[in-house]
């Protein structure tokens, strides 16, 4: 079995793309930090719900953006290819 | 050999990417209409059928609201009420029209996914040129409502007006805003288009009922939420440069 060069740049970029998943660990935790929080805070004070549902979600939409961005260059070596 | 079991089920037409369907020649240059082009047009010719309908319908609207009319007072008024405590009651009156028309347009695209389309928000095009549409109208406002002084100082923001090391810097994360408001919505409506595609192609005749329950997931819910993540962006940051009262 030969491997050319070609076939070691694929190999790599599907083992990188793997790791640029790892990245979604801290969104994660990030996102479970804000649930909690606002869990606590709804039993806190029942009454501002919509309010503390409503920036919950956006804060946790901003914080997915870094794990979006692993995903994001996970897919490009997948599919681009932009090494091979 | 589970591999093998896997492939012959679902065959290879895992499928998410864009597809050239024609060329045209632009000033000499070869460019293609893809389907992102179409899906566009379709979110839009559904956009105007609403506009138009809703036009008609309002102008014979009537003391109970029913169907159509219930549906159009709904949406103003939500939006309206989002807009307005946001924005402050200054910059409010300009920019509800665009919100408005900016979270039908990516709303519709984002769910289009569920009526067999792929979502032209997939298409990094598209979701960068809202975020370039963003980007123009935060800088519009900030050169209208700002002295060229006090712009000049928040650029050199933590040091000294008179030492603009910090200049290069905050240029820099100017210039991220575009790039991330972008990026946040293509890659959360890609991530559910790639989902689906592999639950489609991989698990072939077994997807029968149940991928369902993820489509309302990835294209409703995560939808809807980055519609509203958008959206409530671009009017904080434009709000930045006004007079809250």
């Amino acid at each position: 079995m030969n491997i050319t060069g070609h076939d070691l740049i694929m190999a790599c970029s599907a083992i990188g793309a793997g790791l640029a998943v790892i990245a979604g660990i801290g969104p994660g935790i990030g996102q479970g930090i804000a649930a909690g929080h606002g869990a606590a805070a709804v039993g806190r004070n029942p009454g501002a719900k919509g309010d503390i549902m409503s920036t919950m979600l956006l804060g946790q939409a901003v914080a997915e953006t870094t794990g979006l961005y692993g995903l994001v260059i996970a897919l490009l070596l997948l599919f681009v290819k932009p090494l091979g | 050999m589970s591999n093998a079991i896997l492939m012959e089920s679902g065959g290879s037409d895992i499928d998410f990417m864009i597809h050239g369907l024609f060329p045209v020649n632009f000033f000499g240059n070869e460019v293609w209409i893809t389907t992102s082009h179409v899906c566009i047009l379709i979110v839009m010719l559904l956009m105007l059928t609403l506009a138009v309908v809703g036009h008609f319908k309002m102008k014979r609207a009537t003391e109970v609201p029913d169907g159509l009319q219930n549906l159009l007072e709904l949406l103003v008024e939500k939006l309206d009420g989002i807009v307005y405590s946001t924005m402050g009651k200054i910059a409010a009156p300009k920019y509800a029209n665009y919100i408005l028309t900016i979270f039908v347009f990516i709303f519709f695209s984002n769910i289009s996914g569920l009526f067999g389309l792929r979502p032209p928000t997939a298409d990094y095009g598209t979701t960068l040129a809202l975020g370039l549409i963003t980007f123009s109208l935060i800088h519009i406002a900030q050169f209208k409502n700002l002295p060229l002084k006090q712009i000049w100082k928040d650029m050199c923001s933590p040091l000294p007006p008179w030492l603009p090391i910090w200049f290069p810097i905050n240029l820099i994360s100017e210039i991220a805003v575009p790039i991330s408001l972008s990026l946040r919505l293509f890659a959360n409506v890609l991530s559910g288009t790639v989902i689906m595609a592999l639950v489609y192609g991989l698990l072939g005749k077994l997807a029968l009922i149940w991928p369902a329950a993820l489509h309302v997931y990835l294209d409703l819910f995560s939808g809807a939420i980055q519609t509203y993540v958008f959206c409530m962006l671009t009017m904080t940051y434009i709000s930045q440069n006004y007079e809250m009262e």
